[in-house]
């Protein structure tokens, strides 16, 4: 218990605070936690959907709950059920198997609500486009309020899609 | 010779990993799998080929692997009725292959004992096969909901509990259908398929460069490993050997993605069970990680830097200093966090003789990569096979008797520290005195070449097919998922559905890689 306490203490706070040099970021970040006290109150919550990626995707969506970048730390979650969810944060080309339950997923989803693409595949399809097996892009299936390009977007340019989408809402 | 048959020829393949092949008859295809089996080998990967324009007819490939090397079997089937005889009674794990090279070509096995479909669920009906090259995909799109007859168990007080296909957390969707008494596990069954995207059929008549970049996002976490082994095919059917300074920086990738992948995961199994220290503190590991491979390689999980010739991508003076800084970090770190792991008991409480494979059925099951390694199955392509540069790095290969998610954990720590050094011997013996890679623009017409590398999770292989016109006809990438999702089912009966997800992560078996 001892070396696990000296190493948090050693550790620190890793989270990329507003005065760090990225002006850029700063600004976003405390627009961000504005924006979400603005338009859902206390918390935005997300329910992702993997509607076919190749898991890249998901390897930097799951990078935004990482210290540096610390998402709950702007008041937005990642929610276990649609049902709970504000936001929906799809990737992948939808494959043809994964229609249904995306469609699903939204209709479980409450009004009102936002969709957001994440990575080149959801945006135009990408590398697999359309095909036997693929619907392609996202906004094939489902209506989407804010597409973001990448293979794989970086955490920040995930962050900055969660952003676009909340103000586009208000 | 890796094997002897009275009826089989085989010839070597040139390229850098041992690889023989030869067309068989039928009838000896299950005589030379009890053969290989008997002699300890295994069975790697299992596809189908529409060769009807050439031959007239289809063709079964069958990928073993023994001490010697890679047997790459070729079976020619007829255009009509193209059966050959079942092999998953030698080789348990064969069943969902030949069911996916059913699905996909209409070729089966004689006298199987599970006829179930496996990659297909509804986007395309039961009669067509869409890696045929005359399939059409609009005039047979599937209309029907999808069904499928999942082993019912039953018994007082059994129920079930379905999960997914969308999951709970931030993973990739399947589905798992439990039977249950109490909390008890009597029965899991997965059902796969889901992130099926035609991935092999994208590949039929892309350039060998746009194939590489397919490669890659087979399975995004593995880039690296799929991104060499198709480079390493193409090379082969090429006859090409990529400048000692891209083979030894292709080693650098492959390492740093073992070690992302590892740090990753041992801080999601320490989140597993509650201890998000744990997680935070290795995710921390990672993310400085992978800023590095962004700011000294351009892509933060190294993606289209390895190509067919070469590698995409250099290391200057500056940066081998950064990279010799970093393990040193690392080594450190990890080493700290690991004593932290061992010492808490809420930890090893959870992680020990949870989610057993024990040896024996890991060798039944041919279970292989790092989940069965923790299971004394000592296979890992870098030592077994070691091509260029390994053959300069004497891989020290990590093995554990138990099975459990804690000797899983253990091959891991033991793994990165591994990765860690063979990191620092890589860098020592890395000269840029050649260009990064050599002119690979095209490949000889009708070939065939395979790669197989040790990815993180166990053996990549990517075989290639080419035509007539030395475009890519057909390009099977295996994913060692195949291999360890069905002993996936066989490590969880006995344990509680909740240590289902702790048990999960420490396989950490790709979806997309399986169902392409």
């Amino acid at each position: 218990m001892y070396q696990l306490i000296k190493q948090i203490i050693k550790t620190g706070i890793k989270t990329e605070s507003p005065p760090l040099p990225d002006e850029a970021m700063r600004v976003e970040t405390q627009r961000l936690q504005e924006e979400i006290l603005h338009v859902f109150g206390r918390a935005l919550s997300i329910r992702q959907v993997d509607a076919g990626s190749c898991n890249a995707c998901e390897l930097e969506i799951r990078e935004v709950n990482n210290a540096y970048y610390n998402i709950e730390g702007l008041g937005i979650k990642f929610v276990a059920s649609p049902r709970h969810a504000d936001m929906l944060l799809v990737t992948g080309p939808v494959s043809r198997h994964m229609e249904t339950a995306l469609k699903r997923t939204y209709d479980a989803t409450p009004d009102p609500k936002l969709v957001v693409a994440i990575g080149d595949c959801a945006c135009d399809g990408g590398i697999f486009g359309e095909s036997y097996a693929s619907c392609g892009r996202v906004a094939n299936v489902l209506p989407v309020d804010v597409a973001v390009s990448g293979c794989p977007p970086t955490p920040t340019a995930i962050l900055q899609g969660i952003l676009t989408a909340i103000s586009a809402a208000k | 010779m890796p094997i002897t048959h009275p009826n089989l020829y085989l010839t070597r393949l040139t390229g850098a990993i041992p690889a023989w092949m030869g067309e068989i008859k039928p009838n000896d295809l299950q005589p030379i799998c009890q053969n290989v089996r008997d002699g300890g080998g295994r069975l790697v990967a299992l596809w189908g080929s529409d060769e009807r324009a050439q031959r007239g007819g289809f063709a079964l490939h069958v990928t073993l692997v023994n001490e010697a090397g890679l047997i790459c079997l070729s079976l020619p089937l007829a255009a009509q009725q193209p059966g050959y005889p079942d092999i998953s009674r030698i080789f348990p794990v064969a069943n969902r292959m030949q069911r996916a090279a059913y699905d996909l070509f209409g070729i089966y096995a004689y006298e199987g004992n599970d006829y179930r479909k496996w990659l297909r669920h509804g986007a395309w009906h039961s009669a067509s096969f869409p890696l045929r090259k005359d399939f059409d995909s609009a005039q047979n799109r599937g209309e029907e909901p999808d069904a499928y007859p999942f082993v019912k168990v039953e018994g007082q007080g059994v129920h079930e509990i379905a999960v997914g296909p969308v999951h709970a957390g931030i993973i990739e969707p399947g589905h798992f259908r439990f039977s249950i008494v109490g909390e008890k596990i009597l029965r899991l069954e997965e059902r796969l398929g889901y992130t099926h995207k035609g991935t092999e059929k994208r590949f039929e008549g892309l350039t060998l460069q746009q194939g590489a970049k397919l490669a890659g996002r087979v399975s995004g976490d593995t880039t690296v490993a799929y991104a060499w082994a198709y480079a390493m095919a193409a090379e082969s059917i090429a006859a090409v050997t990529p400048p000692d300074c891209a083979l030894w920086l292709r080693a650098l990738f492959l390492e740093r993605e073992r070690i992302a992948n590892h740090l990753g995961d041992l801080g999601d199994l320490g989140n597993d069970v509650s201890l998000s220290f744990g997680f935070s503190q290795f995710w921390i590991l990672k993310e400085q990680l992978l800023r590095i491979n962004a700011a000294l390689f351009g892509h933060r999980y190294l993606m289209d830097k390895i190509i067919p010739g070469g590698v995409a991508a250099g290391l200057a003076e500056s940066g081998k200093q950064t990279l010799f800084e970093e393990c040193a970090m690392l080594e450190r770190e990890v080493h700290l966090l690991r004593g932290i792991y061992e010492e808490h008991a809420g930890v090893q409480d959870r992680f020990i003789g949870a989610g057993r494979v024990e040896p024996k059925l890991a060798a039944q099951l041919g279970l292989c990569g790092l989940a069965g390694r923790a299971s004394l199955q000592s296979w890992d392509a870098r030592a077994q096979f070691p091509c260029a540069p390994y053959d300069k790095l004497d891989v020290q290969m990590a093995t554990y008797r138990n099975g459990d998610v804690a000797a899983r954990v253990i091959v891991r720590f033991d793994e990165l520290f591994e990765s860690l050094r063979l990191q620092r011997e890589i860098l020592t013996h890395l000269v840029h005195n050649s260009p990064l890679s050599v002119p690979l623009e095209t490949l000889p017409a009708s070939r065939f070449g395979v790669g197989m590398v040790e990815g993180w999770r166990g053996e990549v292989l990517v075989a290639i097919h080419t035509d007539a016109d030395g475009k890519l006809t057909r390009v099977h990438p295996h994913d060692p998922s195949w291999q360890n999702w069905p002993a996936l089912e066989h490590a969880v009966m006995g344990n509680i559905v909740p240590d289902f997800p702790l048990i999960n992560k420490s396989f950490n078996l790709s979806y997309s890689g399986q169902d392409l």
